[in-house]
Formats: C-alpha cells, structure tokens, sequence
C-alpha cells in the first residue's frame, strides 16, 4: 500500500508539471480526486490493508497535498493570464479629441441667473411682465407727466393699436404692487425698447432688472444696504457704493449709484472716465404718487426700487465690446457662454 | 454748463477753503460734475507794459522792432503783431514767465534779440482771438501783474445738463452759490441790484400779453444814451470760460445776467421796437432769427410782436430785423417767463435749441424776472455812465404759481432716512437752501422758496431730499431691513422657461439666442416667408421692421441660414415673446413662445425631425411628467411643410407644433440641408397639471419580453393609441412596449413591437402568457396592424 501511495504521488508530480493550461488541471483534479479517481481508488483499497490507521493517514496527506497543489497550480495560471492580459493591452489616448460641442446659454440668461440667485437669497420673488403696455403702466402710473421728453417719439416705438413697446422695466411696477400689495419685495427682469439708432455702444432692444422693496419704515439705510450686498454678491468682491442724487421722476429722492472702478482700482481709468467709479444703476425711493398709483397706502408704506442694466451688466461681466453681438444671432459670439 | 467759481466768489466767500475738494462734494448732494478746468495756471510773469517806440524790422514786412517799458526796465522786443502802436499799453510776458507751452527767454528774430513776448488774448487763454496783441485799457500802472487786473486764473467746472432737469434754479451762478454755501455753511451774499421802483413815475412800456396760457410774466423797461461798445475785460473773460462768446456790451450783458441769475433776457433796439405784444398766429408766418436763417412758425408757437410786427420767437431767439447793431444807443429789455412745455415743443419743432430756452424749459420762476432786469441795470449803468432808464418798469403778471407750504416732523424724517438728523439740522439746512422754515419742538413748517416751487419741490419727499443730500449720503449708517422673510413664490412661467433652457442647453446641446420682436420682412423676403400681418410698429427705424412677430420661427430660420457654415449640425432656440394680433378690448395678443430649430448637413430630414421630436417630448416629460401627443395637423404658417406638421397636444390641449421647413424655405436655406423646428406656447404649457411621480413597488420576479411584428401602415400608427389599446388587452401584467424595429419596403411595411410582462406575485412563463400576446393582437387587430 505505501508502495502504491508513492508511486502514485511521484506520477500526480509528474503530471502537475506538464499542466499548461485551466482544462489540464481540471482534468488532473478529476483524475485523482473525481469520486472514481486514483485517491478513491486508495480509499477503496484501504479494505485489504492491515494496519488501516497509518495508512488512511497516508492517503489523506495524499489527498490534502493534491488538493492544494492543484489549487497552487491554478491561482498561478490566473496570474500569468492576467499579466498577459496587462501586457497585449491597448494603450488609450486621452488627448486626442473630436469636436463635440457644448451647448451655450445666452449671456443675458447667464447674468440674469446670477443676479436672480442672489435677490432669491435675500426674500425676492421673481416677476415676468409683458413687453407691450399701455401709456398709463409706461409713463402715467410712473409719474410722468404728459409732454415729458422721455414720450416724445424719438424715445418711444409706438403700435398702432395705441400701446408701446416698453421703454424701461418700470412699467412692470404698477402692475406689481396691484398683484401683491405691500409688503412686497421683488424683482422683475425684462426686455426694454428704445427708438434710437444703433452702434457698438446702443440698441433699441436691450435687457434690464428693476427691484422694488416695500414695507413699513423701508428707508434710504435700507436701500443703501441692499444695493451694497447685492452688489457686492454680484461682483463677488466688497464693493463700495455711493449715491449722487439723480433726478427720475418715479422716486423721491432719486440717486445715481455709483460703485468702486475695479479695473483701476479708484486711480481713475478711461473705463470709468478718470473719475474712479462707475455708474452701475438708478434708484430711489419709489415716490408717493406712484405708491397710491399702485394701490398702497403712502401714510403706512415706503419702499425703494432700482433698475439695474443686465446687457451692460453682461457686457461689463465677458468683456462684450459690441452690444449689437447680442441679438446678432451669430453662433460664432454666442457659442462661447458654456453653462453653469 | 460751464461755471467758474471766481463768479460763484462773488456770492459766498469761499477763498480759503479747497475748491477743488467742494466741487468733489457738489457731485455727491447736488449733481455731477463731469470735468474740472484750472485756467490761468499757466500763465505767469505777464505784467501791464507800455511801448514806447515802434520801428518797422529792416528786413521784415510782419516784425517791428519794440521798446516797451515794463515799469522796472525798457526792454527790446520783436513783435510780429499788426497792431502796435507807439503808447500802446500791453500784456508783456517777460523772461522766465510762462505763457501756455512756453516758457519766455531771450529769443532771436531775424537777427535782433527779443527780452519779451507782447500777448494775444488767445494766448493769454482769454479767448479765441489772435489776430493782434491785447491793448490794457485799464489804469494801472506798468509792471502791474496781468492777473491782478484781470481774473485770468479761474477753475471752471462742467455740470452734466441731464442732472439738472429738475432744478431750473441751478442754471445760474447764484443758483450754483447758494448750494455751496448751504453745503458750507457759509453767508450766501444777495447781487448788487438796482431798485426798479425808483422808475415808477415815468412812461409805461406798453405790454399786451395775448396769449395768457402761454406767459407767466412779460416785464419790459426802456433805456437810452447807451454808448459803450466793448464789455469790460472780466466780464468778457467769464462768458468766455463758460462757453459763450463775447459780442457786444449789451449782447454780453444780457447772457452775462443769464448765466449769472438763470433767467434769460432779451434786449430790442428801441428805435425799432417800441411797444410789446405776445401772440400766437394761427396761420404761421415766416421769420428771420439773429442767425440769418429764415424758420417756419407755426399756430402753436408764441411770438413777440411789435406792432403786430414778429420781432421773437418767444423763449427761444430774437430777430435779425429787431437784433442790436453796433449804433445802438437805446434799447428795450424784455424779462419774462414763458410756458416751459411750450417753449420745448417750439424748440422741437424748429430744431432750434438756444441757451435760453433749454432754462425755459425747466420751468423758470417768474419772481426772476424783475431781479434780473435790476441787475443787468446795475451793471449797465455801473460800466456806462451816461445811459439812462426811460420808462417805469413794466410789469404784465399773467399767472402766479401757488405758494406751496409743506408740514412735517422729524419722526417723517427719521422713518424715511432710518437714520437721526436733528431737528437742528434739518432747520439750518432748509433754511441756507431758501426755504421759509417755523418750528415747533419737531415739527417743521416750510415755505417753499419761489425758485423750487415751479414744479420741482411740491411734496413732503421732496423735503427728505433737501435734508438728506445735503447731510451726505456717504455719512449714511446703512442697516438691513426689519421685514418678515417670507417664503418666495416663484412664477410657474419663469420657472418652466429656465428648465426648458437647462433640458435645451445640456441634453440637446442647443445654442440660445436673442433677436428681436419685430419681423425683419427683408430676411423673411429672402426666406421665401411671407411675413404674416400683424400690429405694427408706427415709427420703426425702417419699413422691414414695423410687423411685430407672430411667431419666433422665421427669424430663428434666418439666423441658421446665417450660420450654416457654423458647423455640420447644431440648434438654436429662443424664448421671447410674440404678439398674436389683438384681444376684443383692443390690446395686443401676447405670448410667450419657446422657438427651437434644428439644423444638419450630414443627417437625413427624418434623422433631424426625430431629434426635433425628442427634444420636445422630453420638454414634456422632464417638465411636466407627462407625454405630449403629436396630431397631424394643417399648417399654421406657409414656412411650416404641408405633409409632415404636427400639433403638439397635451391632455388633449394644443401647446405648441413640430414641423419641418416648407421645402422652398429649406432650398432657401441651403441647396443641401436638412431642418426641422418647433414652438412651444409657453404659457400654455405652463397650465398644464404637471404630473405626479407615483411609486410601484418593484417586482422580485424576472420580466419577459416577447417580440411581435405586425404588418402595419408606419404613417398611421399612433403610438400612444397602440399602447393604450395593448395595456387595456393585457392587464396588468403588460409593463411596457417598445418599438424594436420598422421595416418598409415597396408597399410591404412592418413594424416590431416588444411587450414585456411582469408579475409580482411570481416568475411568468411563456406559455401562460399567450393568452395575453393573443389579446394583444386582436386589439391592435382593430387599429389596422395584422400580425405577421
């Protein structure tokens, strides 16, 4: 018997060495521990022997040393095929690259989004309003008066049912402080129209953001305070502002708001003719007539607006030199405003 | 405006202050200022000189030889000017001074030296003539220091005229003093006048204001024995620095006190006008201005006449035949006030714009009329001794404006600034700027001083105007407000455009664009788009762009024309607003619309009408959870093609439509390309229910899938009907159908259904699910699709 069992482990060796491949050492495996396999084989032959102890303790350390030879022998062919795999594999180029494009947005939708997302931040609702209104939202309602030069026709496209093209945001506000109410604070970007010739620096369509504010005791402080963050949200830097009065007929007082020239730093640049500020946005404190327009109660509310230029805004914010690039169409212009 | 501040000096004393630093300040509480001008500070070391001899340069036509007494020293001078004269007194600038770029040394001429440079007023910087050196008519005496006679340093600034609109009274020097020395707290000094009513006792000037809507005011008075011609030096200096030109002494008089008290002046020769009336013609009438040109007046416009005789448009320029010559020697003064609305629209209409009337059509206050008139008096007769006033003071005060009386108190003032200015602050304030103020603890009452009161301050803000940008907006505490922060609704229409711009951008890699809301007949024209009748715009820019658009299509098909050779394939799209023609109560139809189109070289019409196609029915199930169905329909437009244009419906409501190019738009386009568009009504859309996600618990079996293909008429199939046919056929067990595959070929088509089942309960075999695959197909029998 121990005969047999060495013969029969110098003949497993033998036959290890020559599997090459998964298939061969899974014919091996059953060769010897199939259940009609050599080790069986032993097994059965145990019945013959006399001294069954130290004999079945040979063949299982028969068994247990195939066992794991076989499993040995196997993990070293997944290896091996693994490396080979590493080696014939193709090396990939990252760098070379078809032209696929991206889609754009157009700039206007760009810094509209930015400005919104900051007066959203701050308690704002966001308002659409119509492009084409009557006399009354337009001028009326804003207390201008009739024969007020801003009516007069080189400023104004006029329809031929009697209605215009919107001259300036404003006109949303009457219609605004009707739906609402006050308190009320919100924002109402929109489409403007102005009747002038156009070059690198005017266009009769253009794109501007009023905001009104309406509460009890809302005061200068308050809209001081509110222009400076927003704008300083905007800009993404601490900007400083001032105000200048500037006269408009729908507040009471009025301002110009100025803020810090960034591009030179307050030393004075051509971009903010030598004076180191730039005239970014009208506002004021909406005036009394224009409240009682709207339907508030002037003993009890005050509010302040603004209107903020979202095509210079835009221009000022990419660097558009043309203003006209804007409603050109031209893909060339407008593919460059990848998303955010 | 140009203003000069020695003339501010002669109201508030603002000597040793820095001047420079308060005009800084007056853009901050007043208006801008949009330049700041030093003149004279280059100018130095020219001091009065007398020449004492003249001898012609031997070699030269042009030069003489001088020599000039500088009062320390005769000098030897070469002068090339045509105008010396032996004692001749000059402005000599003597070496190492400094006139404008140069800088004086002894200089040869043609061979003699010269120690000194005899002056022009152009090169002294006093105005624009050279065309000989200046004579001192001034007794002073030589070497005298040219600047201690003459104010030739100044600083000069330059206000934005838009920032005046509102405040007439600002159109002045004495206006601009006023306001510097309310912001310095300084003594505003009241102008030398000469009292009128000393003149009560002689002859009127006979006024007739005829027009009375139009006039305020029309004051007159008659002087005669005018004799001087040249306007003092200063006098010509100032006008100068403030952009006008000097003509004569009492042209220069008249713009001198307009510039000085804001209310322009007209001065008539007397020998030819001698009584006034102001009118209108209802027929209009020609007329001859000062400036030679000849203007059409029409019934609206008001005129001065004499006599009936038209001798000025009202507000506006007097007349060539009535002008001051150079013999004048009487003259009538007109001071009034014209209707500012009036006076602008005249303006308008005769494209004619004078200094005179852009201070009318700020609305004057007519209080000005006779202070200006003692002024100019005053400097009449200060500057010309002999001339004497003829007439009384002649006054026709058609229309007063009402005296306006404001109430307030600080806790008005506190609630709108939100900061505290003291009640002794708001008194002091008020009061430098004019305003009639009483106290009482912290109430105020103020009396509007006639200046503001013509239109610009009228109510209680106006006030808080006065006071606050005065106290300094930079001095402002800035606070947040104490409002509630409430939730923020958003519109459901601004939010569904913003998504519908994010699906476009990032799944369709589409290109946004902006045009505009007119049509552009002529791009249309080349389109072959018969650009549809709409409201029209009165006074476009030009014809091809009066019809408001109807549609956002016809444009977005231009700009691809103009950008085909962009790239081989791409999408525009744009969310604007068209007008739809008109409501019943007569105001434009307007509606929002998203336009979307799809442009290719390389992929066949079909290829890019699908692209289009799932671009809007994603709009529709990213948006609104729901699929949309497309209905064959009729074209809406003649650029839409008649056989494959589609309604886009959902829940059975039209929101918009799907279409390819008409085949002659498209060859338009380009000879080889492919297109294909479609709108949505974004409003529309936006009523929409959009719906709900519902969760189904997922199955823990495997599904089947069984493939069928059903001879069928591709064209007619509608899917959504075949689905619903399959599901309400199968039951429940039916979880989805999906279109494996289409075949055509001649007049053989067919079409590849997979339906798969599922079930909770447990794993589905082939066979029990055959009587499902036979209810399926009996179903889709009755829409027209046999199984193969």
């Amino acid at each position: 018997m121990k005969t047999r069992i060495e013969e029969l482990r110098a003949r497993f060796n033998e036959a290890l060495g020559a599997a090459a491949d998964s298939a061969a050492l899974e014919n091996l495996r059953v060769e010897y521990l199939g259940k009609k396999g050599h080790v069986a084989a032993l097994m059965q032959g145990l019945r013959d022997v006399s001294d069954k102890r130290e004999a079945g303790q040979l063949i299982n350390s028969l068994k247990t040393e195939v066992e794991t030879a076989i499993a040995e022998a196997g993990e070293a062919l997944r290896a091996a095929a693994v490396a080979a795999r590493i080696r014939s594999a193709k090396k990939y180029n990252p760098t070379l690259r078809g032209a696929e494009e991206l889609g754009s947005y157009h700039p206007i939708t760009l810094a509209t989004r930015e400005v919104e997302e900051v007066f959203i931040s701050m308690g704002f609702t966001i308002e659409n309003y119509d492009e084409i209104v009557d006399d009354y939202k337009c001028f009326e309602a804003l207390n201008i008066p009739k024969h007020h030069p801003a009516r007069d026709m080189q400023d104004t496209y006029y329809l031929d049912n009697g209605q215009l093209l919107k001259t300036h945001t404003s006109a949303a506000q009457n219609h605004i402080m009707k739906k609402y109410g006050a308190p009320l604070r919100a924002i109402f970007p929109g489409r403007c129209f102005r009747n002038e010739s156009t070059d690198a620096c005017h266009e009769n369509t253009f794109f501007q953001m009023e905001g009104m504010m309406i509460d009890e005791n809302i005061s200068i402080s308050n809209l001081i305070y509110f222009m400076k963050t927003m704008l300083s949200e905007v800009f993404k830097r601490d900007v400083k502002v001032r105000l200048r009065p500037g006269f408009f007929p729908f507040v009471e007082p009025g301002f110009e708001l100025d803020i810090n020239c960034e591009i030179c730093g307050g030393a004075g640049c051509p971009s903010c003719k030598n004076s180191g500020w730039l005239e970014l946005c009208p506002c004021g404190m909406i005036h009394p007539n224009v409240l009682s327009e709207g339907g508030i109660d002037t003993e009890k509310y005050s509010g302040f607006a603004f209107g903020l230029g979202l095509t210079r805004l835009a221009m000022m914010k990419y660097g558009v030199k043309d203003i006209r690039d804007f409603n050109s169409g031209s893909l060339k212009a407008l593919s460059q405003f990848k998303s955010i | 405006m140009f203003l000069s501040m020695n003339w501010i000096g002669d109201f508030v004393d603002l000597s040793d202050l820095d001047r420079k630093s308060l005009i800084h300040n007056f853009t901050l509480s007043t208006a801008e200022v949009e330049d700041i001008i030093e003149r004279g500070s280059d100018i130095s070391g020219v001091v009065v000189a007398k020449i004492l001899s003249v001898e012609n340069h031997p070699e030269s036509k042009k030069l003489h030889l001088l020599k000039v007494d500088k009062g320390d020293e005769v000098v030897d001078i070469v002068c090339g000017a045509p105008n010396v004269r032996e004692g001749m007194k000059v402005a000599l600038a003597t070496v190492g001074g400094r006139v404008g770029e140069i800088t004086i040394a002894p200089r040869a001429l043609a061979g003699y030296t010269s120690y000194g440079m005899c002056c022009s007023e152009a090169e002294l910087g006093i105005s624009d003539d050279h065309s000989g050196i200046v004579e001192i008519t001034e007794d002073a005496p030589l070497g005298t220091d040219i600047k201690d006679i003459w104010d030739i340093d100044d600083i000069i600034f330059e206000v934005d005229n838009k920032s005046l609109t509102n405040r007439p009274d600002l159109w002045s020097h004495y206006g601009m003093a006023r306001e510097f020395a309310t912001l310095t707290g300084r003594e505003l000094k009241a102008p030398e006048l000469l009292d009128v009513a000393q003149f009560d006792g002689l002859p009127a000037v006979e006024v007739d204001v005829r027009a009375t809507e139009l006039v305020y005011r029309y004051t007159a008075i008659k002087v005669k024995n005018v004799t001087r011609k040249i306007s003092p030096a200063n006098m010509r200096i100032r006008l100068y620095y403030c952009g006008s030109r000097a003509i004569n002494f009492l042209a220069d008089l008249t713009n001198y006190v307009m510039m000085e008290l804001g209310q322009p002046m007209h001065a008539f020769d007397n020998a030819k006008v001698d009584k006034i009336e102001v009118q209108t013609f209802p027929e209009g009438l020609k007329f001859e201005t000062l400036d030679g040109v000849v203007r059409n007046i029409d019934e609206n416009m008001l005129m001065i006449t004499s006599g009936n005789e038209p001798v000025a448009i009202a507000g506006v320029m007097g007349g060539e035949a009535s002008k001051i010559e150079d013999n004048t020697t009487s003259l009538l003064l007109e001071s009034a006030t014209f209707d500012g609305i009036s006076v602008r629209k005249t303006t308008t209409r005769l494209g004619l714009r004078t200094d005179a009337s852009m201070r009318y059509e700020k609305m004057l206050d007519p209080e000005l009329c006779r202070v200006a008139t003692e002024r100019l008096l005053k400097l009449l007769c200060d500057n010309d001794e002999g001339c004497e006033v003829i007439s009384s003071f002649s006054d026709a005060y058609v229309k007063h404006y009402p005296t306006i009386t404001l109430d307030f108190d600080k806790r008005y003032v506190d609630r709108y600034t939100g900061i505290d200015i003291s009640s002794d602050r708001i008194m002091t304030t008020l009061t430098a700027l004019g305003f009639g103020m009483t106290r009482d603890g912290d109430k105020f009452t103020a009396v509007v001083p006639s200046w503001r009161a013509t239109k610009d301050v009228t109510i209680k803000a106006d006030i808080i105007e006065e006071i606050t940008r005065i106290y300094g907006y930079d001095n402002f505490e800035i606070f947040t407000a104490e409002s509630p922060l409430l939730p923020v609704r958003k519109e459901i229409l601004k939010s569904n455009e913003d998504r519908m711009k994010d699906l476009l951008v990032k799944s369709y890699r589409m290109h946004e664009v902006h045009s505009y809301i007119w049509s552009d007949m002529q791009k249309n024209k080349e389109l072959g788009i018969a650009t549809p009748d709409n409201v029209r715009v009165i006074n476009a820019q030009t014809p091809d762009h009066s019809v408001l658009r109807v549609s956002m299509i016809p444009t977005l098909l231009s700009f691809v024309k103009d950008n085909r050779s962009y790239a081989e394939s791409f999408g525009i799209f744009e969310i604007g607003h068209t007008v739809c023609g008109l409501r019943e109560n007569g105001e434009c139809d307007e509606q929002n619309k998203l336009g979307a189109v799809f442009f290719s070289k390389a992929d066949s019409e079909e290829a890019v009408f699908l692209k289009a196609r799932d671009a809007a029915l994603e709009l529709c199930t990213d948006i609104l959870h729901k699929e949309c169905e497309f209905v064959s329909a009729e074209c809406d437009f003649d650029f839409e093609h008649p056989v494959n244009s589609f309604d886009i419906t959902v829940d059975g409501v039209k929101i918009g439509y799907l279409s390819v190019p008409h085949p002659t738009v498209l060859e338009n386009i380009d000879k080889k390309c492919a297109a294909s568009f479609f709108e949505i009504f974004t409003e529309s859309f936006s009523k929409v229910t959009a719906g709900a996600v519902k969760y189904k618990e997922p199955s823990k079996f495997p599904a089947i899938d069984i493939d069928i293909t059903f001879a069928a008429n591709i064209g007619e199939i509608v899917f959504s009907r075949l689905l619903t046919a399959a599901t309400s056929a199968a039951g429940d067990i039916l979880a989805g159908v999906t279109l494996k595959d289409t075949y055509q070929d001649g007049d053989t088509s067919t079409v590849t259904l997979r339906f798969s089942f599922i079930s909770n309960e447990r794993t589905l075999t082939k066979q029990e699910l055959s009587p499902a695959t036979d209810a399926i197909c009996e179903a889709l029998a009755k829409l027209g699709m046999t199984v193969r």
